[in-house]
């Protein structure tokens, strides 16, 4: 990779949308570690996301500046993808690109300086995360919000293999939620994720609480917490087979 | 005197990236001012008033709104120093994408629109090939890996120009502007276009790249109006 591996994300507060201070003044993340942001809608949490997606230097609405290993980041890290320290999944639910999955793949590896043969390995891991396969000469726009998802997940997990991941609510595309956030971690990854689903919120290790437009709180998670995160995880197998029972058409059996 | 020329097609969002520019401008203590060409109506000299900032705007009519820009170069600059201006903002009409007005040694700045697709790059033609400065606007509206797409279709285009991915809502992309055109170079006296504008009938259209009127024939539109015909 021809970035170098950043060790440490740090937000300085700015303010919330009366103004004032974020509660929050500091919050450093380090290598390894995923955190949560959460928070009622229209909170910040995007808004946040966004601070952190554009390397902001009090430039933003929310005026907070975003450091990288102490320092502010170079201006070239913040746009040129060969060396972007960012991926970034949105919520965006569709591509508007008229081209092919495959052409457009291969562009997309060729903008970070990837061989462009990765894009058959993107396939095979966004068809491990959703029902519906994707095939390479379908065009972008007519996949489902699903297929979309899927591939735009599997390819942050290949394509864009950047030290920090930002993931803005994975769990509304209908496609399998923990493996890809799992997927999208990987080793010795700072990763960010804004979710309002339970199960996510906590496999992370801390959460920012988000309240009109400001960060009001950090919350380590509990052992308790990690205890129900499981319980969550079978109750979520189970829900997902129940989904794969009534898709296939097929009568549900018995109860949990 | 610093000169900036903002192309791009329509709807591309030049007036809205222009004005948060504008407010960092005034932050940085730049002050800028507007000129608005256009050919039949425009309201967005009242967004820039709402800043503050002195605004001009120029119609222009039967004529070429980007031609009409060029030779009226030598007006815009003059009423700009009146106003005590450091950098003339000039925000073209956005209709043709064949004409790029850009003088040499103005900071040329072409708006292209994310969502336009990954092919939009290719169609620009010297708008885009021949600008310093692309702004990818929309780009909240597509995934990360379309806005790299996008980029990597316009530096196929347009290898050595700088790319600043804005957004005219939240004014993502403003102070990277802004801080460019700030060390932009000053204007040179003797200004010639890039690109020659497409072959029609006037003086420009004969490939003249002068900028200003002494150097043109014909028809000629005036900032403020008034019309005079020049040559034999």
């Amino acid at each position: 990779m021809t970035f170098d591996r950043a060790c440490s994300l740090t937000i300085l507060g700015g303010l919330d949308k009366d103004r004032k201070p974020d509660r929050v003044e500091r919050l450093e993340m380090r290598r390894g570690e995923i955190i949560g942001i959460v928070g009622p809608t229209g909170s910040g949490k995007s808004s946040l996301i966004a601070d952190i997606e554009q390397f902001a230097k009090g430039d933003t609405p929310s005026g907070r500046r975003i450091l990288i290993d102490g320092c502010e980041p170079r201006a070239e890290t913040r746009s040129d993808p060969r060396r972007k320290l960012i991926a970034q999944l949105s919520q965006n639910m569709h591509f508007l690109a008229y081209m092919t999955v495959g052409d457009f793949l291969r562009m997309h590896a060729k903008s970070r300086g990837r061989s462009p043969e990765v894009a058959g390995r993107v396939i095979e891991l966004a068809n491990t995360l959703t029902g519906e396969p994707v095939h390479p000469d379908q065009h972008l726009t007519i996949l489902s919000g699903g297929q979309s998802r899927a591939l735009m997940t599997a390819d942050i997990a290949v394509i864009s293999d950047s030290p920090i991941v930002l993931i803005d609510e994975i769990e509304n595309a209908g496609i399998k939620k923990r493996e890809a956030l799992e997927l999208l971690s990987g080793e010795g990854k700072i990763v960010v994720v804004v979710t309002h689903d339970p199960m996510l919120a906590l496999m992370t290790s801390r959460r920012v609480v988000m309240k009109n437009g400001g960060m009001v709180r950090v919350i380590e998670t509990t052992a308790g917490e990690q205890k129900v995160c499981e319980d969550l995880a079978k109750v979520d197998d189970w829900l997902m087979n129940l989904r794969e029972t009534i898709r296939r058409g097929e009568v549900v059996g018995a109860a949990l | 005197m610093k000169m900036v020329v903002v192309a791009g097609t329509p709807g591309s969002g030049k007036t809205s990236v222009l004005i948060h520019a504008a407010r960092s401008l005034q932050r940085m203590g730049v002050r800028p001012a507007v000129v608005k060409i256009d050919c039949l109506w425009t309201e967005d000299d009242e967004r820039f008033r709402r800043l503050g900032v002195p605004v001009a705007v120029g119609l222009s009519k039967d004529m070429c709104p980007d031609h009409y820009s060029i030779y009226n170069v030598d007006e815009m600059l003059d009423w700009a120093k009146e106003e005590g201006a450091d950098v003339l903002l000039n925000e073209t009409a956005g209709l043709c994408l064949r004409c790029a007005p850009y003088p040499d040694s103005a900071l040329a700045v072409c708006v292209l629109d994310v969502t336009s697709g990954p092919n939009a790059p290719l169609k620009v033609g010297p708008l885009l090939t021949t600008a310093d400065v692309v702004v990818a606007t929309k780009g909240d509206m597509v995934s990360q890996a379309e806005r790299e797409v996008f980029r990597e279709r316009v530096l196929e285009a347009n290898p050595a120009c700088r790319i600043v991915e804005a957004n005219g809502l939240t004014g993502k992309g403003a102070a990277e502007l802004a801080d460019l055109i700030k060390t932009a170079p000053d204007l040179s006296e003797e200004m010639l276009l890039r690109h020659n504008p497409p072959l029609a009938i006037c003086t420009l259209c004969a490939g003249e790249l002068r900028v200003s009127k002494e150097h043109h024939r014909g028809v000629l539109r005036h900032l403020d109006g008034f019309m005079e015909y020049t040559g034999e």
